[in-house]
């Protein structure tokens, strides 16, 4: 510990331990008091954010639930909001999806492994590399959709709008996460795991294919997982990219030309503005929010199964 | 890293693996570069008809109508409001939910909350603006007390702003909650020993120590509310409105570029180059913002572990 650390430490506990002794004091019962109302507004706050999820998801169920039913998936989008579900949508999404899972695997594990395994911290491209990965977590997803659109449909790549190039965007989207997430599964596999691999005279590349890689699969899987179910749930930058056109055939390969997605559906249902659309929308609300709920608790338990302690 | 331990290896696939992983990383470098050729080319041409001061400080947005006006001001102030707004409902909310995760509640309560907050944190935008939209306008305007004046539009930027706000909520609350349970227990011993309370302990002790962390909390909140999309697009309207009155219609730049990047416009004319003079400076500010961020979440992070 060098010494700004503990002088720091050393202040922060001398201002807390002033304010304590000057306080200390005169009313012990409003010490009570002013304690049980701040455990109050810590409950009340707690609460509303609970209460928001709560809203939002019985708020989907009531105005949707009058529209959910088996139709929703074996309909397409049609111009008779009666007539009109999600299979088109769904299908695009899973075709969308697939893509991304088999792009941002082996890329996301890839850099994860280079950079907790290979780069040496202190070089300065390293350093960049990761402090780019953070931004680029945080980057605003439309601005995804306008490289996207720059890039992939146009430009370099001229893919047009077909699924491959949603596909793309997606996983340029979701990589940081799952590259954030594998890095700390790796991170977490102990080094005396390594060291005693070499020892016994693996390889490098052998060390982390047998012993590394096996520790942090359940790690790796639930970032990949969560990452998912972020790409699933994503709309803005496809509608830039072309899923927002009114089709009514389903996908059939990574290159079909117009397709939609299943949130890109909803929202387009939902820009009709019309009461039964919207009813519809709700709709397909649910079936998202169902595949997500139970995608996200699959993941927190893969996490709370098989989180090891070395 | 046991890097140092080996013998150095003449096996050419080691180093062709080597490569090949250093070759996912860089793309994430590959990624960022595109971003920018991708945003300044087109803004490079859009500021070679539109002098650069009328962008940034003109008062008059409108693209697509005739006369043609380029002032940036309108959907930046409505971008501007609806975070505002947004803010000021996740700001305590997040920051007291961290104080209560981290200080006051009990591990089984805190194994049950904090997923419950990241499922939150997981609802797609679209069905986020959906519940801005048919649930959140509607409640407000029936609660809408008269005194302040008219009652919320169709579309309005007091919604999105609250629906975004529950949006970035569990961003404040999971960062901040992790920098204070960064702080050293002997911080919050001590405090104890001199007959500190819970509460004296947790707002004059942790949250001073935890500080760099919650306003990196915040920071990456503001750049998450300035570049969401959905929820403006679908609550906040789509009007072009100089104000922070949150009642108003108002949009938002997201908005702009989702609604003009929709329709059919032809590449090369001005207003499809608007689309990335808007993506451009939505970029340059929520880069800036993320790098306070992470420079600030990496100083709370050096100087407890």
């Amino acid at each position: 510990m060098n010494e700004s650390v503990r002088s720091e430490r050393t202040r922060l506990a001398v201002a807390g331990a002033r304010s304590v002794t000057l306080g200390l004091s005169r009313q012990p019962q409003l010490d009570v008091a002013k304690g049980n109302a701040f455990l109050a507004l810590l409950l009340l706050a707690m609460s509303i954010a609970l209460l928001g999820l709560a809203l939002l998801l019985i708020d989907a169920f009531v105005d949707g639930s009058g529209r959910f039913g088996l139709s929703l998936f074996t309909e397409k989008a049609s111009s008779l909001p009666a007539n009109a579900g999600f299979q088109d949508a769904i299908l695009g999404t899973l075709w969308v999806i697939g893509g991304v899972i088999v792009f941002c695997v082996p890329i996301g594990v890839g850099a994860a492994l280079y950079l907790e395994e290979y780069a040496a911290k202190e070089r300065w491209w390293n350093r960049l590399i990761e402090v780019n990965i953070q931004n680029l977590a945080a980057v605003p997803s439309i601005v995804y959709g306008i490289l996207g659109l720059a890039f992939i449909v146009r430009g370099p790549f001229d893919l047009g709008f077909i699924v491959l190039a949603g596909s793309l965007t997606l996983t340029l989207l979701v990589l940081p996460t799952v590259i954030i997430a594998a890095r700390e599964a790796i991170r977490a596999v102990p080094d005396s795991i390594r060291q005693g691999s070499l020892a016994l005279g693996a390889t490098r590349w052998q060390t982390i294919r047998r012993q590394v890689l096996p520790a942090a699969v359940p790690g790796v899987m639930t970032g990949v997982i969560l990452a998912v179910s972020r790409a699933i749930g994503e709309s803005a930058p496809l509608l830039l990219l072309g899923a927002a056109t009114f089709v009514t055939a389903n996908p059939t390969s990574p290159f079909t030309d117009g397709y939609t997605t299943l949130p890109v559906q909803i929202f387009n249902f939902f820009a009709r503005a019309q009461e039964d659309y919207i009813q519809l929308a709700a709709a397909g609300i649910i079936v998202m929010l169902i595949v997500l709920l139970a995608m996200n608790s699959f993941a927190i338990w893969l996490r709370n199964r098989y989180e090891q302690r070395w | 890293m046991p890097s140092r331990l080996e013998a150095p290896s003449r096996r050419l696939g080691e180093k062709a693996i080597q490569g090949l992983l250093a070759l996912c990383a860089a793309i994430s470098v590959a990624t960022t570069t595109a971003i920018v050729i991708s945003l300044l080319g087109p803004s490079l041409s859009f500021f070679g008809e539109v002098p650069i001061g009328d962008f940034l400080f003109g008062t008059e947005w409108s693209p697509a109508l005739q006369p043609q006006s380029f002032g940036v001001l309108p959907i930046v102030v409505g971008t501007l409001s609806v975070t505002l707004w947004g803010l000021l409902f996740a700001i305590p909310i997040g920051l007291l939910s961290a104080i209560y995760l981290s200080e006051y509640a009990r591990p089984r309560v805190r194994k049950t909350l904090k997923p419950m907050l990241e499922v939150l944190a997981g609802i797609p935008t679209v069905a986020i603006g959906f519940f801005a939209f048919s649930f959140i306008t509607p409640a407000l305007q029936d609660v809408w007390p008269g005194f302040l004046g008219d009652e919320p539009n169709i579309f309005n930027a007091l919604a999105a702003a609250l629906a975004i706000g529950l949006l970035i909520v569990p961003i404040i609350a999971s960062i901040s909650e992790d920098a204070m349970s960064a702080v050293p227990d002997g911080l919050r011993e001590g405090a104890y020993a001199m007959g500190a309370t819970r509460m004296k302990v947790a707002l004059r002790v942790i949250f001073p120590a935890a500080l760099s962390g919650i306003v990196a909390s915040i920071v990456l909140g503001v750049s998450r509310a300035v570049g969401e999309t959905m929820v403006v697009l679908m609550a906040a309207g789509a009007t072009p409105n100089l104000t922070f009155n949150p009642v108003e219609s108002i949009e938002a730049m997201t908005a702009y570029i989702a609604i003009t990047g929709t329709g059919d416009i032809a590449t090369g004319t001005i207003e499809y180059n608007t689309i990335f003079a808007v993506g451009l400076l939505l970029f340059v500010s929520t880069l800036v913002m993320n790098l306070i961020s992470i420079r600030l979440v990496r100083k709370y992070r050096e100087v407890y572990e």
